[in-house]
Formats: C-alpha cells, sequence, structure tokens
C-alpha cells in the first residue's frame, strides 16, 4: 500500500495515545464536577473540547512533519500537540493550571503553545489559519523546507480568516496546508446548515490551489494525501485544502447535554472506530502482532499516565505571577 | 548650542521612513507588509522609499486582507521574524481585531513568556481634514486599554525615527501610531511641527518615556501628537500674559510614564489633559485618575479634561473643529482654570 510499516505501527501507537489521553482527560476533568456539574470547579475547571474519534486527521498528516514544521491548531487541539510531540507532561499540566505547565498556568488547554515543536492554539475559530500562512511565509524568507499546517474545524472555513489566508497563501505560493476536520457540527449546527458546498476541498479552485477529501476518518488515506500535500508545499509547488470526513464521539464540549444528536448517532459512529479498524488491518496484513501491538500500547499509555502523575504533583503558580509575562522588556 | 552646525530637517514620513530602512539593512529578519506599502510608499508616506531599495520580497504589497496579514505577520514574529505591518488607517481595526488583541497581545503571555513577539503593528491616525466618522479617529485608548500592547504615538520627526527604531528592536508587540496631520505631507496641512532635525544614522528614542516639550511652572498640560502640538502653540500665546504652561508630550501610553506627569503636576499644581480621542473612559480618564491617586493634594484646582465629547467625528468643518480640541480652546481652558 505504499506506507511504511513503522509509520502505520507510530500511526496505531500514536492514535491509542492519544485516546488514552482524552478518555483519561475525560475522567479527570469530572473529578469536582459531580453531583452538580460547575464548569469553573475541579481538577481541570474551564471548557473542555476532547477528540475522541479525531485521531487519524492528526496522525495522518503529522507522521509528515519534522520540529520545524509550524502546526497552528484550534480550539480542540490535544489530539494535534500530542501528534506534534509537544511535551506531554508540561501540556497535562497546564491544563491543571499548574507553574510547570506550557504556559506556567495561564493559557488552559485551548492556548498550548510548544516553540520546541512549534506548535500552537487557539481558542478563536479560523484565527489560526493566517499565523500558520505566516511560519510559511517565514520558511520561504528563510529558503528552508519547512511547512505549516492549520487544522480548523468544518465551521471555521466559513470565517473571513479562512478566505483571506488561502488567497494570500495561493498568492505567495507558500506551504501552507489546510487540514479541514469535519467532524459534521458546529458546536450543534449540522454542516450542511452552515456550508453551501458539500466539501470544503471544493473550494480549493477558488484559490488556484489542490483540494482533496479523505472519507469515512481513514488514517492511512489520511497519511497518503497528507504525503502529497507535503510534499507539495515542500518542493515550493503551493498550499493545500484537505477535508477529512471525522466523527466527533464525544459532545462539543465536556458537558454538552447533546440534544441536537440522535441516539443512535453515536454508538454507529463508535462502530468504525478508527482505532480498532487501523489494528485490524495491521493484525490482518501481518505487519504485527498482538503482543507487539499490546507492548506499544502499554508503553505509550504509560506516558500519559505519567503526564497526569506529573500535573498533579506540581504545584499551583503563585498568584502574582499572574502579574508576569505580559512583556519581555 | 552648534547653531554654526546645518541641521538636516525631514518630514515625519522621511523620518519613519528612514528608521525602517536603516534596520533592514541591518537585519533579514525586518521586513514591511500592508496595504500599498510598496510602489506607493504607504498612503501617508510611511515606507517612501523603501520598495526601491528593498525589492517587493522585503516590501510586500498585501491583498485587502488585515487579517491574513497582520496575522501572518504574527505567524513569522513567532518565528523569530520582525514583520512591520501596516494598518493604513487605525480605523480600520474593525475587521481585523481578533488578531491584534486575542493573538498579537496575548500569545507572549498565554504562553508564559516561552513565545515572543518581536513585531510592529504601525497605522495611521487623526482627523481635521474632513474625512469623517471612519477615517478620522485616533483610538489611542481603544488599544491603550487592552493589555499585551506597547502602544507609542510620537509626535516629532526626531521622536517617529527614534521610537520607530525602538519599537522594531523590541521584542515585544508594539502598536507604533503615527498621526496624519504629523507626516508633512504636500496634499495636507503644512504645519511646522511636522518637520524637524533628524539625524542621519540610526538612533533609538525608549518607548514608555513622556518628554516635557516646554518647561513651565503654572500649569501642566498632558497632550499627546496633534494635542501636543496645539498645546505648545496655546503655552505661547499664554507666556505673553505671563501665563507659564508646561507641556507634556506623552509620546507613549503604553507603558504610561507616570512618573514625568506627577513630578509636573507636584510643581504647577494644576492639571489639564488634552487628547484627540472620545472623552469617556480615555486617556484623560486615566491619566486624571493617576494624578488624583498619587497627587490630589498636590492640586490647587479641580482637574479638567478636553477631548472629543464622545460622538463620531462629524465629516462638515465647522462640526470637526466644534468637537477636536485646538490651541483656542486650550487657551480658554488654562485661563478659567487661573481664574478659578
Amino acid at each position: 500500500m505504499g506506507i511504511p510499516i513503522e509509520k502505520l505501527l507510530w500511526m496505531y501507537e500514536m492514535m491509542v495515545k492519544i485516546r488514552h489521553y482524552e478518555e483519561t482527560m475525560e475522567e479527570v476533568y469530572m473529578e469536582g464536577k459531580t453531583p452538580a456539574f460547575n464548569i469553573g470547579a475541579g481538577t481541570v475547571p474551564g471548557e473542555m473540547h476532547l477528540s475522541n474519534g479525531q485521531e487519524p486527521a492528526a496522525v495522518g498528516i503529522c507522521a509528515h512533519l519534522t520540529k520545524e514544521d509550524t502546526v497552528a491548531s484550534p480550539h480542540r487541539p490535544h489530539h494535534h500537540a500530542i501528534a506534534k510531540g509537544v511535551d506531554l507532561n508540561r501540556m497535562t499540566a497546564e491544563m491543571f493550571g499548574k507553574e510547570t505547565g506550557l504556559g506556567k498556568g495561564k493559557g488552559g488547554h485551548m492556548h498550548l503553545f510548544d516553540p520546541n515543536v512549534k506548535f500552537a492554539c487557539s481558542g478563536i475559530v479560523g484565527a489560526g489559519i493566517p499565523q500558520a500562512v505566516g511560519a510559511a511565509l517565514a520558511a520561504k524568507k528563510r529558503g528552508t523546507d519547512a511547512v505549516a499546517v492549520a487544522f480548523i474545524g468544518e465551521g471555521a472555513a466559513n470565517s473571513g480568516a479562512f478566505h483571506e489566508s488561502l488567497n494570500l497563501a495561493a498568492l505567495w505560493n507558500l506551504p501552507v496546508i489546510v487540514v479541514v476536520e469535519d467532524n459534521q457540527y458546529g458546536i450543534s449546527v449540522p454542516k450542511d446548515a452552515a456550508t453551501a458546498v458539500e466539501s470544503n476541498h471544493l473550494r480549493a479552485p477558488a484559490y488556484g490551489i489542490v483540494g482533496e477529501r479523505v472519507e469515512d476518518n481513514d488514517p492511512m488515506e489520511m497519511y497518503k494525501v497528507s504525503e502529497r500535500a507535503v510534499e507539495r508545499a515542500r518542493n515550493g509547488e503551493g498550499p493545500t485544502i484537505i477535508e477529512i470526513e471525522t466523527y466527533r464521539f464525544l459532545g462539543h464540549f465536556q458537558g454538552d447535554p447533546e440534544l441536537y444528536r440522535g441516539e443512535d448517532e453515536v454508538p454507529t459512529l463508535r462502530e468504525k472506530d478508527p482505532i480498532g479498524r487501523l489494528k485490524e488491518y495491521i493484525l490482518l496484513e501481518g505487519l504485527a502482532d498482538e503482543a507487539e501491538l499490546t507492548e506499544r500500547e502499554n508503553r505509550v499509555k504509560t506516558l500519559v499516565d505519567e503526564a497526569y502523575q506529573f500535573a498533579r504533583e506540581s504545584e499551583y503558580p503563585k498568584p502574582e505571577a499572574a502579574l508576569e509575562d505580559l512583556f519581555s522588556s | 548650542m552648534e547653531t554654526a552646525k546645518k541641521q538636516r530637517l525631514l518630514t515625519g514620513n522621511k523620518a519613519m521612513a528612514e528608521a525602517i530602512a536603516l534596520e533592514m539593512e541591518k537585519n533579514d529578519d525586518v521586513f514591511v507588509l500592508g496595504e500599498d506599502v510598496g510602489k506607493y510608499g504607504g498612503i501617508f508616506g510611511s515606507t517612501e522609499g523603501l520598495l526601491d531599495k528593498f525589492g517587493p520580497e522585503r516590501v510586500m504589497d498585501t491583498p485587502i486582507s488585515e487579517t491574513a496579514f497582520i496575522g501572518a505577520a504574527i505567524g513569522a514574529a513567532a518565528e523569530g521574524m520582525r514583520p512591520i505591518a501596516e494598518l493604513m488607517f487605525v480605523d480600520f481595526y474593525g475587521v481585523c481585531m481578533d488578531q491584534i488583541y486575542n493573538h498579537m497581545a496575548k500569545i507572549p503571555y498565554m504562553s508564559g513568556g516561552n513565545v515572543k513577539m518581536p513585531m510592529v503593528l504601525m497605522t495611521a491616525v487623526g482627523g481635521e481634514y474632513n474625512d469623517a466618522a471612519q477615517h478620522s479617529q485616533t483610538l489611542y485608548a481603544t488599544f491603550a486599554h487592552l493589555p499585551g500592547m506597547k502602544v507609542v504615538a510620537p509626535t516629532t520627526p526626531h521622536d517617529l525615527k527614534g521610537m520607530m527604531t525602538s519599537a522594531i528592536r523590541d521584542d515585544d508587540p508594539v502598536v507604533f501610531m503615527f498621526h496624519k496631520t504629523l507626516q508633512g505631507l504636500g496634499w495636507m496641512d503644512q504645519l511646522d511641527a511636522s518637520v524637524g532635525h533628524v539625524p542621519e544614522e540610526a538612533y533609538t528614542v525608549p518607548l514608555g518615556k513622556a518628554k516635557v516639550a516646554r518647561e513651565g511652572a503654572d500649569v501642566t498640560i498632558v497632550g499627546i501628537q496633534m494635542m501636543t502640538v496645539y498645546a505648545l502653540e496655546a503655552a505661547e500665546r499664554l507666556a505673553k500674559e505671563g501665563i507659564n504652561v508646561e507641556v507634556i508630550d506623552l509620546r507613549s501610553l503604553v507603558p504610561l510614564d507616570k512618573e514625568t506627569i506627577l513630578e509636573s503636576v507636584r510643581k504647577t499644581h494644576r492639571l489639564l489633559v488634552v487628547d484627540e480621542d472620545y472623552l469617556s473612559y480615555g486617556m484623560t480618564a486615566e491619566i486624571s485618575a493617576v494624578v488624583a491617586e498619587e497627587a490630589l493634594y498636590d492640586l490647587d484646582a479641580p482637574i479638567k479634561r478636553l477631548a472629543i465629547p464622545d460622538v463620531p467625528i462629524p465629516y462638515s468643518r465647522p462640526l470637526e473643529q466644534f468637537v477636536v480640541p485646538s490651541a483656542d480652546k486650550i487657551y480658554e481652558a488654562v485661563k478659567e482654570m487661573l481664574e478659578e
């Protein structure tokens, strides 16, 4: 199929790692929020947007990226951050509001910044796209072959930032890839009630660039489509829009009553769990055996557990540290 | 005084452009992007001559896409470059403020200082040339209110150059507001204040330091840009009547140089604050509050404020002249303060 075994296994274990991270967060997030749900209470307060089910979008393209490539992620950033190699301990500590966090507790779950692996995210829909364009512009000016990837939800493709940024990226022929995660909903509003085209990759010709779509949340297809897009970008052939049909197993955020979804919708999606499907493929093709996969699963799960442990054991910042880090001079 | 030595005079716009050129020569990471910054040289001349010197790769005309190109400047700054983005009129901030205040201003803080944002957002401010409500504002306080940006507004060509140099070299995001009328453009009012001595070499004027533009003992007037110019004009007239006004050119809204203001008020015991921005919740209120908090008992009279009386800037000449503070209004206000 053209995907190196090592890459396939990397994608598999990375998806397991992400899922274990998010499932752990589901539990941790509810600590201190029962019996009455209070968003500001508990170990991890504030909004929480989890990515269970959306792993293929992140791993399929991050498999082609290095530390030198930039990723701009939106409000649902964990799968991208983990796949990009963001420091897991400090990322988790950030969500716990601890001083060892990536932003010393000033950012939280929607504002994770790890300049060591060039990862950033924003809680504002569509806002990361122009910043990815800027990272790509910097790469071009400096003559490196780095690329920039902006992940967005399908809802963000209707923002002005999407149009302005893609026009600019195409005009300047920049190495930018916009990955549209079509999880079918902008919070509660279904895609077909918000978007005039069936798929956002169809908007690519409007900018004179390539657009591709990945169906059915398929990590291997995402890998292949991304491989082409990253190669084009590195070769100076400009931007790409990739839309992937993906599945949001949970609500928009934790605590979302999901009244806008039919009862059997999520169970049907879960039957198509991309992790199980990839595992099945690997075993069927004999690329690894059950024991090897289990070993890999255990290894990454331990890393996740250690990250949560690190976050728990870390100290809160001193309150007056709120006044620091506004300016560097 | 070296009166014998001939001093080189420049307009405000040429002083700014020269600062940018000198930094671009020294540092490949510095580049300019914005609407009409190339061949046109900036609608208000801020990038005059730069395209010829540095070419279109470093002086980049952009589409009318403020969100995209300011966002791109942010993305490039996060990678360690030093972009200078021009927002043609400050009034246009409405189409791109998310990038400015949610990202440029907040990313350094939200990252715990791990991401630096060494960029300049330069923008034209001010009215009194009948450009009406959407092209005449200064919006000093709108930007100064939001934490995370340094906000400067130099008055003289000397300070325009020196503070632009400082802004480019600064590791924090700087909103650099230049006043259209102080650019010394041939197609606007010709003001003496828009031309001044500017040394040829690169030099810095610190961000966050106010300047005593005229010393006096009777009243302190705090102004910025055109309001400083008018205050100096009024001070001339008042001096002939034996009233000695101290004029402070604020130059920087963030950081705010409280010390220079307080020191002056402790000397003169009277304060008039003049602003070409809206009255309520603005710079005049902020400075009055600082003085009331820290030097109330040094005052011999109530603080007085002159600013745009909370209406959009009207178009028609008599209407606009009515709402914008002038040298006459400043003169009258000082007289009233001393009579009280």
